[in-house]
C-alpha cells in the first residue's frame, strides 16, 4: 500500500489518529507521533461565561497526555510541535472576522488547509518523515488515467470528513495518507482495542476545538476582550424580504442563516434568517419558503480532480458538513468563481461556508461560498 | 541506535559512584533519620555527613544547609521564606521560572519587584542593581549561571552592594554548581540554591544554603526538621546521593583540575567546530564569561523545534532553552531578554555537557549538526531567499 520509509501521524489524542499509528507502526513503517499544539485551552479560561476548565478537547493537556501514552504503548517516538501563532493567525483570527462580517465561518477547513496539510507536513519533511497519515475519514489515491491525486469518499459515510479537506492541493494530497478510509467507527474502534489502546471508547470530539462547549458567542467576547478590542457594534435592523424594518438587532454576528431562534421579534408564522448584509447590518428575515435557493456563487476555488473547469459539469454538492450531497451543474463565470445551480432549490445556503462538488465517490473540488 | 546525551543542564546521569553511596539506604539503612533508635542514628550520620559534604562544596558550615526537594524548592523557600508585605524585590529578567514566578506571584499579593535587564551579552550590571535598591528593598536575587546560556553573572560585586545596603542577597546556583568554584563568604550571599540532580545526583533533591543568622519563615509546617526551617522526613537516599555527588564536585572543581578544564576544551571543541562548518550561526553569550559545560548557538533560518526533533531522531539530544518550558510559544524569556529577535530566538539549541561527555560524543555532535542544519534550510523559503539575494 505505501511505499514511505518514514511516516509521520499526526495524533489528536483521539481514537481514529491513535489507531492509524498503531496500524501504520504494525504494518513495519517508521512512525513519529506528533501533536500540533495550536490552542492554549486554558488561555480565555474564565473570561465572559467560558468554561474555567477544559479537558477533552484537541489540544488540551489530557489530549496530549493520551496521544503520548498511545505512542509509548506502540513504541514510536513522540513529539509536540508548537504552531499556536499560525493557527491564530490562520484559523482563529478569520474565524472572528468572518462572523463579523455576518458570515459563518468553518474553521476545521481552514485548519486543515494552513496547519493539518500545510505547517504539519512541513515539520514532517523537516523531521525526515516523508508522508503525514491522519485519521479523517477520507480516501486519497493516485488516479493514472487522469494523473492527479484524488480524494474520495470514505467506506463510512456517516463519518465522511472530505467536506472539510476540499482545500487539498496535488502537492499536499501527494504526501497525505489516510488509512482509515476503508473502515467504519466501530472497526476502527475495534482494530484499537486489538492494539491494547486504552482509549479505544474514547467519545469523539464534534466540536470547534476552540471553542468549548460550542458557544462560539461566548468565544467572541472572550477573545476579543483578550485582545484588548471591543466587540465592534453591529446593531441594527431586522428586515423583511419587502425591505420593511421589523425590529432590531444586538449584532450580526449573533446570526446565521436559517436560524428560527433569537430573532425578538414575534409575528404570525415562524421568521427565519435568511440573509446577513454586513455593511448595512441589516438582517433579512423571511417565512420558510424564501430559506430555500437553487443558485449560489463560490470563490477561492480549489480543483482535485480535473485542473481546470473548462466546461459545465454535473455533479452532487454538498453545502454544509452535515448535507446529502444534492445534483447540480458548475460553471466557471470569473477567474476564481464556480456558479453552482441546484437541480432542487436547497435550504439555507450561507456565506462563509464551503460547497464541495463532488462526482460519485470523488471530490471535485471546491470553494467558498459568498 | 548511539545515542549521545548533551542536555546536562536539563538533568545529568547518577553517576555510578553516587548510586553505590545511595545503595545501602533503599536496603538495609532504612531509617528515620530522626529516630532515637540505632536504625535511626545511622541514616542521621549518612545525613551530617552529606550535609558535611555539600558545605565543604559551597565553602560554608554545615549548619547552614537546608536539604530540600530541589533547586525549585530552594528559591521558593529562599524568596517567600524572607519576602513580608511592603517589602520590594529585586531580581533579573533572566531567572529561572522558580524565581520569576515567585516574584511574579508576590507582585500579585501587592510586593514590588524590579526586574533588571541584561546587556546582549546575557549580563547583569551591578550597577543596575544598585540603582534599583530602595529603602524597603529586602531581597535582591540573581542566579549564579543562566541555565540557558551558561552565562555566569558578577554575583561577587552584587553581593558586595547588597552587604552594604544591608539588603539580603540570594543566588539560584543549580546551573553553577560543580561547574565553577563557589565560596558563599567570596560571593557574600545570604542564600544560596543548589539541584541535585544537575551535578550527578537523583532527582528530587537540593539544598537552600542559608547563613547563619538569617531568619527564615519555613514553607513546610510539620516536625522541627532541617533546624525548624524545613519539615518532612529526610530524602536520606537523595541527600546521601548529593552528598556524594558534591564530593566528587569538590574533586574535579577548582585550580584547573583535569576534568573540568577537559569539559571546557569539549565544549569549547563543539561550538568551534559548528561554527565553522554552518554559516549564519554563532554563539548566544558570546564575548561574557560561562560555565565550561554550555554552548547556545542560533542557526539563522530554520525552527529550533524542529531541529531539536531532527537531531533526536538521529540519537542526539539537545533542547531549546530550558526544558521546563517545552511545548511553550513565547521564545526563550532569556535571549529575549538579551534582546533578541523571535526568530533568531527560537533558532537557537543549547548544548550542554557533562562529567561523562566523552570526546567521542562530541565528534558525534559535530558531524551531526552541520548536516541537519543543512537539511533543514533546504526546506525552509527564508533560506534560498536570503541565499538568493546574496549571490
Amino acid at each position: 500500500m505505501l511505499n514511505h520509509n518514514t511516516i509521520a501521524v499526526a495524533m489528536s489524542g483521539g481514537v481514529d489518529s491513535s489507531t492509524v499509528a498503531a496500524m501504520l507502526r504494525a504494518d513495519g513503517h517508521n512512525v513519529i507521533g506528533l501533536t500540533m499544539q495550536l490552542w492554549n485551552q486554558r488561555r480565555l479560561a474564565g473570561h465572559a461565561g467560558m468554561p474555567e476548565t477544559v479537558t477533552g478537547r484537541c489540544c488540551s493537556l489530557d489530549d496530549v497526555y493520551d496521544a503520548r501514552r498511545v505512542a509509548e504503548t506502540i513504541g514510536i517516538p513522540y513529539y509536540v510541535v508548537n504552531h499556536e501563532d499560525r493557527f491564530e493567525r490562520d484559523v482563529v483570527r478569520p474565524f472572528v472576522q468572518e462572523y463579523l462580517s455576518g458570515r459563518t465561518p468553518i474553521p476545521c477547513s481552514l485548519c486543515n488547509n494552513h496547519l493539518k496539510f500545510d505547517q504539519l507536513l512541513t515539520v514532517a519533511q523537516q523531521i525526515g518523515a516523508d508522508a503525514v497519515a491522519t485519521g479523517h475519514y477520507a480516501r486519497v489515491g493516485f488516479d493514472e488515467p487522469r494523473g492527479r491525486w484524488l480524494l474520495m469518499r470514505p467506506s463510512d459515510r456517516s463519518k465522511d470528513q472530505t467536506y472539510f479537506l476540499f482545500g487539498l492541493t496535488q502537492e499536499q494530497l501527494s504526501r497525505t495518507l489516510f488509512p482509515l478510509g476503508g473502515m467504519t467507527k466501530p472497526e476502527v474502534r475495534d482494530l484499537a482495542r486489538k492494539h491494547g489502546l486504552a482509549l479505544a471508547e474514547k467519545p469523539d470530539s464534534q466540536e470547534i476545538c476552540f471553542v468549548p462547549g460550542g458557544d462560539y458567542k461566548n468565544f467572541l467576547d472572550a477573545y476579543l476582550a483578550e485582545q484588548g478590542e471591543s466587540l465592534p457594534d453591529t446593531a441594527g435592523e431586522l428586515v423583511t424580504t419587502d425591505g420593511r424594518v421589523i425590529g432590531e438587532h444586538s449584532g450580526i454576528h449573533n446570526f446565521t442563516v436559517g436560524q428560527r431562534k433569537g430573532l425578538g421579534v414575534a409575528t404570525g408564522s415562524p421568521l427565519y434568517v435568511l440573509q446577513i448584509k454586513g455593511d448595512a447590518r441589516q438582517v433579512i428575515v423571511g417565512e420558510q419558503e424564501h430559506l430555500y435557493s437553487s443558485t449560489l456563487l463560490t470563490r477561492r476555488i480549489n480543483l482535485i480532480s480535473v485542473k481546470e473547469l473548462l466546461e459545465p459539469m454535473r455533479v452532487t454538492v454538498k453545502i454544509r458538513h452535515r448535507h446529502e450531497p444534492a445534483p447540480a451543474t458548475i460553471q466557471r463565470t470569473g477567474s476564481d468563481e464556480i456558479f453552482v445551480t441546484f437541480d432542487d432549490a436547497q435550504r439555507a445556503i450561507t456565506p462563509g461556508q464551503a460547497a464541495v462538488f463532488y462526482d460519485g465517490d470523488v471530490v471535485v473540488g471546491g470553494g467558498w461560498i459568498s | 541506535m548511539r545515542r549521545v546525551y548533551l542536555d546536562n543542564n536539563a538533568t545529568t546521569p547518577v553517576l555510578p559512584e553516587v548510586l553505590e553511596a545511595m545503595r545501602p539506604y533503599f536496603g538495609e539503612h532504612f531509617g528515620n533519620a530522626s529516630s532515637i533508635h540505632h536504625h535511626g542514628q545511622e541514616t542521621r550520620a549518612a545525613v551530617e555527613r552529606a550535609r558535611e559534604s555539600v558545605a565543604a562544596l559551597l565553602g560554608c558550615r554545615p549548619a547552614e544547609i537546608v536539604f530540600t526537594s530541589g533547586g525549585t524548592e530552594a528559591d521558593n523557600l529562599a524568596i517567600f521564606g524572607l519576602v513580608q508585605p511592603g517589602d520590594h524585590i529585586v531580581t533579573s529578567t533572566i531567572e529561572h521560572h522558580a524565581v520569576l514566578n515567585s516574584c511574579k506571584h508576590l507582585q500579585e499579593k501587592g510586593i514590588e519587584v524590579t526586574y533588571i535587564p541584561v546587556d546582549g551579552r546575557c549580563l547583569v550590571d551591578p550597577d543596575d542593581v544598585r540603582r534599583a535598591l530602595r529603602p524597603n528593598t529586602r531581597l535582591v536575587t540573581v542566579m549564579m549561571a543562566n541555565n540557558e546560556t551558561g552565562v555566569l553573572q558578577p554575583v561577587n560585586e552584587i553581593g558586595k552592594i547588597c552587604a552594604e545596603a544591608d539588603v539580603y542577597f540570594h543566588t539560584d546556583a543549580v546551573q553553577a554548581t560543580a561547574k565553577v568554584p563557589i565560596r558563599v563568604n567570596e560571593i557574600a550571599c545570604d542564600l544560596l540554591s543548589i539541584s541535585g540532580h544537575k551535578i550527578h545526583a537523583p532527582q528530587g533533591v537540593g539544598a537552600l544554603y542559608v547563613r547563619k543568622g538569617t531568619t527564615l519563615e519555613p514553607r513546610f509546617f510539620g516536625g522541627s526538621h532541617e533546624r525548624s526551617r524545613r519539615a518532612g522526613t529526610e530524602n536520606v537516599p537523595g541527600i546521601v546521593g548529593l552528598g556524594k555527588a558534591a564530593e566528587q564536585a569538590l574533586k574535579s572543581l577548582g585550580n584547573g583540575h583535569p576534568s573540568d578544564v577537559e569539559l571546557g576544551r569539549l565544549r569549547d571543541r563543539l561550538e568551534s567546530e559548528i561554527l565553522r562548518q554552518v554559516d549564519s550561526a554563532g554563539v548566544n553569550g558570546a564575548g561574557a564569561p560561562r560555565v565550561p559545560n554550555t554552548t547556545n548557538i542560533y542557526f539563522d533560518y530554520i525552527e529550533g523545534e524542529a531541529l531539536v526533533i531532527a537531531l533526536d531522531l538521529k540519537g542526539l539530544a539537545v533542547s531549546t532553552g530550558a526544558a521546563c518550558s517545552s511545548g511553550a510559544i513565547e521564545p526563550s524569556h532569556v535571549l529575549t531578554a538579551m534582546g533578541m529577535g523571535p526568530d533568531r530566538a527560537r533558532a537557537s539549541l543549547r548544548f550542554s555537557l557533562g562529567k561523562q561527555t566523552t570526546a567521542e560524543d562530541v565528534d558525534f555532535a559535530i558531524q551531526l549538526v552541520p548536516a541537519s542544519v543543512a537539511r533543514l534550510r533546504e526546506l525552509s523559503p527564508l533560506y534560498n531567499k536570503s541565499t538568493a539575494v546574496h549571490s
